[in-house]
């Protein structure tokens, strides 16, 4: 591959993405496109992101050699994208000041958003704040218990947070009530989505806004080793932070590219949260994608350690990029993650969150089947001081 | 001709509109919805929409958000409703029926299977709520070439070239929704409606339907001046979740589809 360039003008990479949603909504995503477009093409636009990146959120961040935990598998290098030091301690930061950026931009004073874990929730209410917008964040009544210092960081930060009671009570639900809410509010707010899913522009738009993991990796790993990786691994629930990372590599056809899902208690359980690996095509959200569904097309519940990979659909580019064979999708399981979560503790000193603890774990795997001047790049998508409750619940520790 | 087009014909005839219930297909109840739709027919509703229930419906508020997850829970598969379609022509060939969904359904039983079950089991119109004409060509392709009506939407928010495209691809009447928002939520603005909606009977050359937002006799009675169809859903749902068994059901749907019938009798203003 080495001209690659997508999604077409409606949004569509292959067969997937789109635009799969209510009429009312298709003029308020005409707006944000051309929006999004005039904004991209605007120096001064660029300019004031690449600035809010650096003062803000902390941009450059580094490109780690993790060489203790190299040595120890006796493999490839092991170097960690580290966007678990962004301001609000993960990558959800980088898309959430762009598009609040764009908003403000657009003239709009009200922003919503969904969140699962509730670190895209947290990014999005730092930024209204930041620009001065009103921020509402809906979060399934069941996150809002499993996540419960992320509910009131965002109360901290101003934002007012509605739990949403319909369907599974999770990500999606939270998902479905935004897109209601936007509908209803279309004029005044704008949606800021927190992953590479929805319908066109946001997959697009969203992965642009995330490119800058990527293209840093990919100039400190030229910097530092003096050539490109062997192999990007990332863990995919909507496809962020994967996407951020894959993106500025696609065309760089030696780098192997690995996204790595939730296996939650093992795929062959029904337990888990990995769409690209066991599901199929459909439709949800406003684009098509590979899908957990039943045999009916109705939506299945997931399940993972990690609140922030739950989720039963992916970004359409995976889901092109998984056909096509650009880039590889496998799983790990809560116990495959949670293992990573503590070797890399211990090793590197570094928390890293359960959701990139599940691409620590692959990379962990086969790092050892590796030279070792071979090198892998791991986002550490986030930090893992918001999943302490739930690793020390796992040992039977009350915090 | 369709059995839609036959009653916006008759309908037109008379100078009046026609109306249109919702109800979603298994709730109250499994063995409600086929007595549902007679009672619907009977008492005056000139067409009937059913509901398919899908676990992610976004364009819904919480009244049929609450009875697709209720009918979900009670085992409603797409092959059931159209068997109570099916049923229901067993002894009503006339009253138009109009199935109301989501996509992603209708794709896993594979949309030229849905068409052909659909067309046999007597349905006479397919409402995808998320599926909009720009990426619904080979959906409407399939349901035209069995003889089921791909009906679109169209919002206060279409411009110009979307109505061009529905009106390429869209058969048996256009759904206008009234409001910027989900079903069940409140509207006001009447007399902006009314215009619009008239422009549009103007430039579609198909009927055009007002729902979303339509909640009692006195609104349907004004609705139906300027419309070619009346589509009342979450106010008939919230009224049949309360009943507590079936027979109560039909008598509630019975009184109040009685009442609104009423309201859409008056002959129009315009044509």
């Amino acid at each position: 591959m080495d001209n690659y360039e997508l999604p077409d003008a409606m949004g569509h990479y292959g067969p997937y993405g789109g635009r799969f949603v209510a009429e009312t909504l298709i003029p308020a995503l005409d707006e944000l496109n051309q929006a999004y477009q005039e904004a991209q093409a605007d120096p001064e636009f660029r300019a004031e992101l690449h600035s809010e990146l650096r003062q803000f959120v902390g941009r450059p961040n580094p490109l780690y050699h993790a060489e203790r935990i190299s040595r120890r598998l006796g493999g490839a290098q092991i170097y960690l994208k580290r966007e678990d030091l962004n301001h609000t301690g993960a990558h959800k930061i980088n898309n959430a000041v762009g598009q609040a950026l764009l908003a403000r931009r657009m003239g709009k004073k009200r922003v919503i958003a969904e969140t699962g874990a509730g670190q895209h929730g947290v990014a999005t209410a730092t930024v209204a704040t930041r620009y001065g917008m009103e921020c509402l964040v809906y979060m399934g009544e069941e996150d809002i218990q499993r996540q419960s210092s992320n509910v009131f960081r965002m109360r901290l930060l101003g934002a007012q947070v509605a739990a949403v009671s319909s369907g599974t009570r999770t990500l999606k639900d939270a998902l479905n009530e935004a897109l209601r809410d936007w509908v209803t509010h279309v004029d005044n707010t704008f949606y800021v989505i927190g992953t590479v899913a929805g319908p066109h522009p946001y997959p697009a738009m969203v992965r642009d806004f995330h490119r800058v993991i990527g293209d840093e990796a990919r100039a400190q790993c030229l910097e530092l080793t003096g050539r490109l990786p062997d192999v990007c691994v990332a863990c995919v629930g909507g496809g962020s932070n994967a996407i951020g990372l894959f993106y500025p590599f696609i065309n760089d056809q030696s780098v192997r590219l690995i996204g790595v899902e939730a296996g939650g208690l093992g795929l062959g359980t029904g337990q888990h949260a990995a769409p690209l690996t066991t599901g199929r095509p459909g439709v949800l959200h406003g684009n098509r994608t590979y899908l957990m569904e039943d045999e009916d097309g109705q939506i299945l519940p997931t399940h993972s350690i990690s609140a922030g990979l739950d989720y039963p659909g992916v970004g359409p580019e995976h889901a092109y990029l998984k056909d096509i064979g650009r880039a590889e999708y496998v799983s790990a399981t809560d116990q495959e993650a949670l293992q990573a979560f503590h070797e890399l503790c211990r090793t590197e000193g570094i928390i890293p969150a359960l959701e990139s603890s599940h691409a620590l774990a692959h990379a962990f795997a086969i790092a050892p089947g590796m030279r070792s001047d071979q090198t892998i790049i791991v986002n550490l998508s986030g930090r893992g001081d918001k999943d302490i409750h739930t690793v020390a619940a796992l040992e039977g520790i009350h915090l | 001709m369709s059995r839609l087009a036959a009653m916006f014909a008759q309908l037109q005839q008379k100078n009046r509109a026609a109306l249109i219930p919702f109800i979603t297909a298994g709730d109250p109840s499994l063995t409600a919805t086929v007595p549902l739709m007679h009672a619907l027919a009977e008492s005056g509703a000139d067409a009937i929409e059913l509901g398919m229930p899908f676990s992610d419906p976004m364009a819904d508020g919480p009244s049929i958000q609450r009875a697709s997850e209720r009918a979900l829970g009670r085992g409603v598969k797409l092959r059931m409703v159209l068997e109570w379609v099916r049923e229901f022509r067993r002894s009503n060939q006339q009253t138009p029926v109009i199935l109301m969904g989501y996509l992603n359904p209708l794709e896993a039983m594979g949309m030229a299977t849905f068409a052909e079950l659909a067309a046999g089991a007597g349905v006479d119109g397919v409402i995808i709520v998320d599926l909009t004409p720009e990426e619904g060509r080979e959906e409407s392709a399939l349901l035209k070439a069995c003889g089921v009506d791909p009906i679109f939407l169209l919002a206060p928010t279409s411009g110009a070239a979307r109505v061009q495209t529905v009106r390429e691809l869209g058969s048996g009447f256009v759904y206008y929704v009234s409001l910027r928002g989900i079903t069940g939520a409140a509207q006001s603005d009447w007399p902006e409606v009314l215009k619009r909606v008239g422009e549009l009977r103007q430039e579609l050359a198909l009927p055009v339907a007002i729902g979303f937002g339509i909640r009692d006799a006195e609104t349907v009675a004004r609705v139906a001046q300027g419309a070619d169809a009346v589509v009342v859903g979450s106010a008939l749902v919230e009224q049949l979740a309360d009943c507590r068994d079936d027979q109560a059901a039909v008598l509630t749907a019975k009184n109040f589809i009685h009442e609104l019938a009423g309201a859409v009798q008056k002959p129009r203003s315009v044509q």
